[in-house]
């Protein structure tokens, strides 16, 4: 089951809002309903849900209503229709003290400006979720300092946060968030406000954190690159409307429409395409069955200059070259044994292409993708240059 | 008068306050005659029953505090008191501090809460900005006529007319300094989920501090500003001097009370705004 799930999820701002939807249900765009009857929508029948422990980013550009969503669900705007169910209890029905509940216990929020309180140092910020439920003050400070040494603050307690630079507030944001332990958080352009190397750093950190937390997250952001990075899956929303769902390589490799297409043009593809998704299936041969005129035979079919060498199980064991096999088959050699060559440039399934430039340069065979010491592809250079293009790439690898 | 015949706006208004005056006459009562009495007792029992030396010392050692263990206000503190006892007007100036504490304290207790209504909700800060606005430019004077006929004369009407007076920049900056509060920190406050009136003593009023002590500052300023007013209806105090002097053309004695009553000011200013101060503010 879902953790949230949001269901036909529409916010018209303005009066008559109710007549508003009828005409969104009959299909009309934003801009005529705005002309027709003044409404701003807000969001436009959104629906998704978002599973235990997972990062789930929903992102566009300003004004498409990334952040009126997210304080939807947790009803910080009242939503015009539609539900959103938190661990299956529907928050659009609740009455005031059972949504006070739900936001104490179950989901805690993140700012773009990182709301901190002036007035309270550090250490009373992060408490702030929990003194709010009157938890003791020993244990919600005991509670507060675990959180804030998990952002790694524990020696700013007692500072205020106008004494900190952008990236240490957000991380008491952070840990603020983190100290009532909700299950959700929301994250409404967290790191939008930081700069490019901090907001680099806390990404980082936010999917370390996540490693060890197993938070289900919604994060908004207007930055596609950020989307990508720390993603499980993204939404892409415009005017009001969600346009894809999808994981981070399904929205780059099968765009919904011209609008995701066009959006998702400049992305620096190398840091999201892994080897998997440019690697080839490798021509190999068998250490113990294969002599050196197999290789030949092989490598003289498929055009190429050096081939891979495995055992029985994939397992890699190394790669011959076209020059040793033809002088070993000359001295009728049985086995490729004396002629393999071990020094092999490895990487795995999920190294990015961008990990992969700095060691194809100097690499004098295709890479190998092994998993578990099994050869799983191989990458050419080739196919390096063809993905960055934005050339089609399928998920088998042959380039078109 | 052609058409219309003069509307009896005045005649109202004098049934108006005799309705008041009759229908709560238990309270005007108690209220001046008890509280009337407190106040006597605090000026001539308490604080003028303090030996000189040592009001003037006691001051001075919270002068030297509040601003922050500086000697500029401690050495005005020390040299305008001790200019005052000089001038023989120090049981006046002991009168006008009462009066203007007590003035102060009421507009203080009834304007933060009318301050915290107005920003709560949008219907009350409608009602209440012209009644302020009212309030504030009305003429003093014409408040000493009610708090006459309510409270007789001395001390507590001179209290009435200065709370009337001095009240409104309380409400005002109470208003305006929650309001001010940034709509994030509101969000963020929702969003653990506080109650109101959580949000209002965790977040909003802590946050709105600064502004609210400048609308107090301002209004200790023109519950003073009264003083000289509110001595016409028999408040005694410095400004009862000033208005001896008036009466009698004595320019030197009026000057003097005058400048006490300056000293009074600048002393009270100074204090409540060095205490301005919020936590987690930038030094």
């Amino acid at each position: 089951m879902p953790v949230i799930d949001v269901k036909d999820l529409s916010k018209i701002f303005g009066k008559n809002a109710k007549k508003a939807t009828k005409y969104l249900d009959e299909g009309m765009s934003k801009e005529e309903i705005l002309k027709k009857t003044g409404n701003t929508v807000g969001v436009n029948r959104a629906t998704f849900s978002v599973e235990a422990g997972e990062i789930f980013v929903i992102m566009g550009l300003s004004g498409s209503g990334k952040s009126t969503l997210v304080r939807l669900v947790n009803r910080l705007i009242e939503p015009t229709e539609g539900s959103v169910t938190i661990d299956g209890e529907d928050l659009s029905q609740m009455d005031k003290k059972a949504l006070r509940e739900v936001r104490r216990r179950k989901l805690s929020m993140v700012f773009q400006r990182f709301a901190l309180f002036p007035h309270r140092t550090i250490v009373e910020n992060a408490e702030f979720g929990l003194e709010v439920q009157n938890i003791d003050k020993d244990e919600r400070r005991k509670k507060a300092s675990e959180s804030l040494e998990m952002v790694g603050l524990g020696d700013y307690m007692n500072q205020f946060p106008g004494q900190l630079s952008g990236g240490m507030q957000q991380r008491v944001g952070l840990a603020r968030a983190l100290a009532n332990d909700p299950e959700v958080l929301l994250m409404d352009e967290a790191f939008s406000a930081l700069d490019p190397l901090i907001r680099k750093e806390m990404q980082d950190e936010l999917i370390a954190l996540q490693q060890k937390m197993k938070k289900t997250i919604l994060f908004i952001t207007h930055d596609l690159d950020e989307a990508l990075r720390i993603g499980d899956r993204i939404a892409l929303m415009k005017d009001g409307k969600i346009v894809q769902i999808g994981t981070p390589e399904e929205i780059l490799i099968n765009p919904a429409n011209d609008y995701v297409e066009r959006f998702v043009e400049d992305v620096d593809r190398s840091k999201v395409l892994t080897a998997e998704h440019i690697m080839k299936r490798p021509e190999t041969v068998d250490i113990e069955k294969h002599g050196p005129r197999t290789a030949l035979e092989r490598m003289r079919k498929e055009g190429l200059s050096s081939i891979y060498v495995t055992d029985a199980d994939r397992n890699l064991k190394g790669y011959v070259t076209a020059d040793d096999v033809a002088e070993a088959a000359g001295k009728e050699e049985k086995t490729l044994k004396n002629i393999l060559r071990t020094e092999v440039v490895q990487v795995s399934r999920e190294t990015t292409m961008h990990e992969i430039f700095d060691v194809i340069h100097d690499a004098k065979v295709p890479v190998a993708v092994v998993d578990n010491e099994k050869l799983e592809g191989i990458i050419v250079r080739g196919a390096v240059i063809a993905a960055l293009s934005g050339s089609e790439v399928n998920l088998n690898g042959d380039i078109s | 008068m052609g058409i219309f015949p003069e509307i009896p706006v005045a005649e109202w208004i004098t049934a108006a306050t005799e309705g008041i005056q009759e229908g709560l006459k238990p309270i005007f009562t108690f209220i001046r005659e008890d509280f009337g009495d407190f106040i006597e007792v605090f000026a001539e029992d308490w604080l003028m029953n303090v030996p000189i030396w040592l009001f003037i010392v006691v001051i001075a050692v919270l002068a030297f505090f509040a601003s922050g263990k500086k000697f500029g206000l401690v050495a005005f503190t020390v040299i305008g008191l001790w200019f005052v006892a000089n001038q023989g007007l120090w049981e006046e100036l002991m009168n006008t501090f009462t009066l203007v504490i007590f003035a102060s304290l009421i507009s203080v207790i009834i304007g933060v809460p009318f301050g915290i209504w107005m920003a709560k909700s949008k219907p009350v800060e409608n009602i209440l900005t012209p009644v302020l606005d009212f309030m504030q430019t009305m003429p003093a004077f014409v408040y000493l006529i009610p708090a006459v006929a309510f409270f007789g004369i001395g001390m507590v009407p001179g209290v009435f007319a200065s709370v009337i007076f001095a009240t409104p920049p309380t409400v005002r900056f109470t208003n305006l300094g929650i309001r001010q509060v940034s709509g994030e920190l509101i969000e963020a406050s929702d969003a653990f989920g506080t109650t109101g009136t959580q949000k209002l003593f965790k977040v909003q009023l802590p946050m709105a501090k600064k502004t609210i002590m400048a609308g107090i500052n301002q209004t200790v300023m023109l519950a003073l500003s009264m003083v000289v007013i509110a001595s016409m209806i028999g408040a005694k105090g410095l400004g009862q001097t000033v208005i001896t002097a008036l009466q009698r053309a004595q320019v030197g004695p009026g000057f003097v009370a005058g400048f006490g009553i300056v000293i009074l000011a600048i002393i009270i200013d100074r204090f409540t705004q060095n205490l301005n101060t919020q936590r987690g503010d930038n030094p």
